[in-house]
């Protein structure tokens, strides 16, 4: 048995920060941006959601920075030697915020039952799962049919919030009445939700860690336009603006500011990745020496340099480098338009245009998007942008009306979470853009993804995606762009704000402001 | 014809209106491309086609549009708005919880703009020619010209952050708690720049026609046999001047009292007002069907209620009007 025991976190722990004397009290201004849905992280898992309810909701371990698993609702966990099975215990005298205890029934009905049914990404881990038990109220054991490395990753709060059994059993939970004001076992209690303006949380008293937390209130606020937000945080209206709260040419200004601090960090977990599809069925993207081509035109060090500021690194493939078996011993693109024009000369490119699709999030993927179109016109290739709203990126990248496409995903610290699924043919499915949207078809490709997936030991799995990596990178089914961090701007005074891998998501917990 | 048979004639015309706009609305907005559940689903940053089938058929959007429609028309017959997809409440309480903010924005705005655009206007065409009203007609002029959401900006950096007088966002202090008269001072203070930034446009348009109104008027023979009389400038100018002078700016506020519910889209996102404005924005990018069914259906309500009141509002100022019919 491979003991992970949760001492040997508190002692690292106890370790590796120094002594300091946090202070109780006080209230945090968050920007969150959009308005979520819904705060029922259950039910609707998108990034505001996951800030606002991350507070609200736990799951059964945290991650730290490299992705290691620490406690949450669990205080320990064993997995066996054959990678099958997963044990839990639960941490005592957890209560939900209306008062009922939290048992290992609440586990397993979250798990089996509810985001059975309502949480598409996770459904795709528990495709592995034989069976979930609880042996004793504070015991719960997942079993899998075949040995599945991501699975220790599945436990993050937007991957398996724990929901209350006692509230949802036997109910219609789309329509539960109780998802207007959630009950969780997290560190911050519902308390008001003013639609269009703000929602109100507050300290969790009977929260099971002693001491936490230590924030009396806190306050999302909903202010819809950019330039705003950033207004908002200078004239002291918000204490911090998580990632891509605005654009990023206002972030030096704001990073200048007396008493402002900046980190990058927070984004180990979902370690968002930027590409461009390239259609890989018709026109000139189809055509892998087209493909390779955009890369070499691209000065993409230029556009991460001037479009993002800075932040962020230029992506060497698939895999972004802090999700876990990511390796560079690949073919590099560098900036070298000779050689973009050599490969375009050899296939033939007669200057029948293509069309790129930005990503409708802002000025700044706008901004990419004519960036890449100088480029390429660089090398001679005929691009126009053809720019839409949401739901008309959603339609063309669904219905693959495009040449190239922006987009960028998650990766979930784990490539067969949140990698593969962009690049197997068995995903290639017209009416979703959250699959093989470019059409890459390599079978023999696919049956390495699918066989690295349930390697038992790190070893075996680290150097199967090393030659998925090096193989796939030449085949260029996707222009990688870059692995994004969106940095998080917050006043200096607060303390201990990001200090796991998903960041502000449960930034709040631990938080302090000193006086 | 009294006032109360205009009211009556008027409210059932525009029911019938209503209806007609509700089903132009609803083929308007399925004619735009994209498709609520694909965009619902993928705020999750995942999403498979099981997902995207289970909400089509949630909502109701795998059935024909004929269905679709008669079930909506249906509804709002009843009064009933239906069901947002995004926000899983009903639209008619999403509406009901930001309409409060976003008539008083309005209507705020409307009054300002409408007794300061008389006001300027009355006092330019007395000084016509004279420094004075060169200065009033170019301050117009730029208003008319600057683009409101440059104009909500600037408001914003220099009257909330350089000078720190005035809240620059929402709608009240958020976590303060304030009740009774305390609340009322804190809710004007946060609506002093919305309003006056949403009005200015309208105080300029106003302001134009009412110069331009009372120049034409004062040039008519009764305005000289009123002079011949003896009356003194000030009385004729209010009693005489005025009186016919402002029947074009009542028409054209009630014409524009809809382009000041689309301002207020602006308005509203920049001055993080929680009005249905915004409402309407958020839903129209996320495909919210119901939600901006609903909220055009409102607007469209406001505007027709702006122009009966506009008629009243006539007669009131002018009896003849009612006197003819």
């Amino acid at each position: 048995m491979k003991y992970l025991k949760v001492t040997t976190f508190l002692i690292a722990a106890a370790l590796a920060s120094p002594v300091a004397a946090q202070e109780a009290g006080g209230r945090l201004d968050i920007v969150v941006q959009p308005e979520p849905p819904g705060l029922m992280l259950g039910l609707v898992q998108n990034g505001p959601t996951q800030l606002v309810a991350g507070d609200i909701y736990e799951s059964l371990l945290r991650y730290d920075s490299e992705l290691t698993p620490m406690p949450s609702l669990a205080k320990s966990w064993e997995i066996s030697d054959d990678g099958l099975t997963y044990t839990f215990k639960l941490n005592e005298g957890v209560k939900w915020h209306d008062g009922e205890d939290f048992t290992a029934d609440d586990v397993v009905f979250s798990a089996d039952v509810f985001l059975r049914e309502t949480h598409a990404r996770l459904r795709a881990s528990l495709a592995y799962v034989k069976s979930i038990t609880a042996p004793d109220p504070m015991t719960v054991v997942f079993k899998l049919k075949e040995p599945f490395g991501p699975f220790i990753n599945a436990f993050e709060n937007g991957t398996m919030p724990i929901v209350p059994k006692h509230i949802y059993e036997g109910t219609d939970f789309a329509n539960n009445p109780a998802n207007a004001t959630p009950i969780g076992t997290g560190p911050f209690k519902f308390k008001e939700w003013v639609k269009g303006s703000h929602i109100h949380l507050v300290k969790n008293e009977d929260y099971y860690v002693d001491g936490l937390p230590y924030l009396d209130e806190v306050f999302y606020r909903v202010i819809p336009d950019a330039a705003a937000r950033a207004v908002a945080f200078e004239t002291g209206e918000v204490d911090v603006l998580p990632g891509g709260s605005v654009e990023n040419w206002d972030i030096p200004r704001l990073a200048e500011m007396d008493g402002v601090c900046v980190t990058e960090k927070g984004w180990e977990f979902l370690a968002p990745l930027a590409w461009m599809w390239l259609n890989n069925r018709e026109g000139p993207t189809a055509n892998e020496k087209f493909r390779q081509a955009v890369m070499y035109a691209m000065d993409r060090e230029f556009m991460r340099d001037v479009v993002w500021n800075g932040f962020g690194k230029v992506a060497t493939g698939p895999i972004a480098s802090s999700t876990n078996f990511y390796s560079d011993d690949v073919t590099i693109y560098d900036h070298n338009p000779d050689k973009a024009k050599e490969l375009l000369a050899e296939m033939g490119y007669d200057g029948e245009p293509v069309r790129i699709l930005p990503l409708p999030y802002g000025e700044t993927w706008q901004r990419w998007a004519e960036a890449v179109r100088q480029n390429l016109s660089e090398v001679g290739i005929n691009a126009e942008i053809d720019s839409s709203d949401v739901a008309g990126w959603n339609e063309k990248t669904s219905q693959w009306d495009y040449d190239m496409a922006f987009t960028y995903l998650y990766q979930y610290g784990d490539p067969a979470l949140g990698v593969s699924r962009n690049y197997t043919a068995d995903r290639i499915k017209k009416g979703s853009p959250w699959n093989n949207v470019e059409g890459y078809e390599n079978l023999a490709l696919d049956e390495k993804w699918a066989a690295a997936a349930t390697m038992v030991t790190p070893e075996e799995r680290e150097a199967a995606y090393a030659e998925i990596q090096k193989e796939i990178v030449d085949d260029v089914p996707v222009a990688w762009m870059q692995e994004l961090t969106f940095p998080t701007i917050y006043r200096c005074n607060v303390n201990d704000l990001v200090t796991t891998a998903i960041g502000i998501n449960d930034g709040p917990r631990n938080a302090w402001i000193k006086k | 014809m009294t006032i109360f048979a205009v009211v009556v004639s008027r409210l059932s015309k525009a029911i019938l209106t209503l209806l007609a706009i509700a089903i132009l609305n609803f083929f308007l907005i399925h004619a735009a491309p994209g498709d609520p559940a694909v965009v619902l689903a993928g705020e999750a940053g995942a999403a498979d086609e099981q997902m995207i089938e289970q909400l089509r058929e949630r909502f109701g959007l795998d059935q024909p549009l004929y269905v679709q429609l008669g079930k909506y028309v249906a509804g709002i017959v009843q009064l009933d708005l239906g069901y947002s997809f995004r926000q899983g409440a009903p639209v008619a309480e999403l509406i009901a919880d930001r309409l409060p903010a976003t008539l008083l924005l309005t209507l705020t705005a409307f009054v300002v703009s409408l007794v300061l655009g008389i006001a300027f206007g009355v006092a330019a065409a007395a000084r016509v020619g004279k420094p004075s009203d060169t200065v009033l007609t170019t301050m117009a002029l730029l208003f008319y010209a600057t683009p409101l959401y440059w104009l909500a900006l600037m408001a914003v950096l220099v009257f909330s952050v350089w000078f720190g007088w005035l809240p620059g966002f929402g709608y009240e202090t958020v976590g303060a708690n304030y009740t009774g008269l305390e609340r009322v001072l804190d809710i004007g203070s946060h609506l002093i720049l919305p309003a006056l930034t949403l009005g200015l446009f309208f105080t300029a348009v106003y302001m134009r026609m009412a110069r331009a109104s009372m120049l034409e008027v004062s040039q008519l023979d009764f305005v000289k046999t009123a002079k011949a009389k003896g009356l003194s400038d000030a009385v004729i100018r209010r009693r005489h001047i005025l009186r016919n002078a402002i029947l074009p700016v009542v028409t054209l506020a009630g014409l524009q009292a809809g382009q000041l519910v689309g301002g207020a889209v602006l308005t509203e996102t920049v001055f993080a007002w929680p009005g249905i404005g915004r409402l309407m924005f958020e839903s129209l990018a996320a495909r919210d069907y119901n939600t901006i069914l609903g909220v055009f259906l409102v607007s469209a309500a406001m505007v027709i209620l702006f122009n009966i009141v506009t008629d009243i509002v006539y007669r009131i100022v002018d009896p003849r009007i009612g006197a003819r019919s």
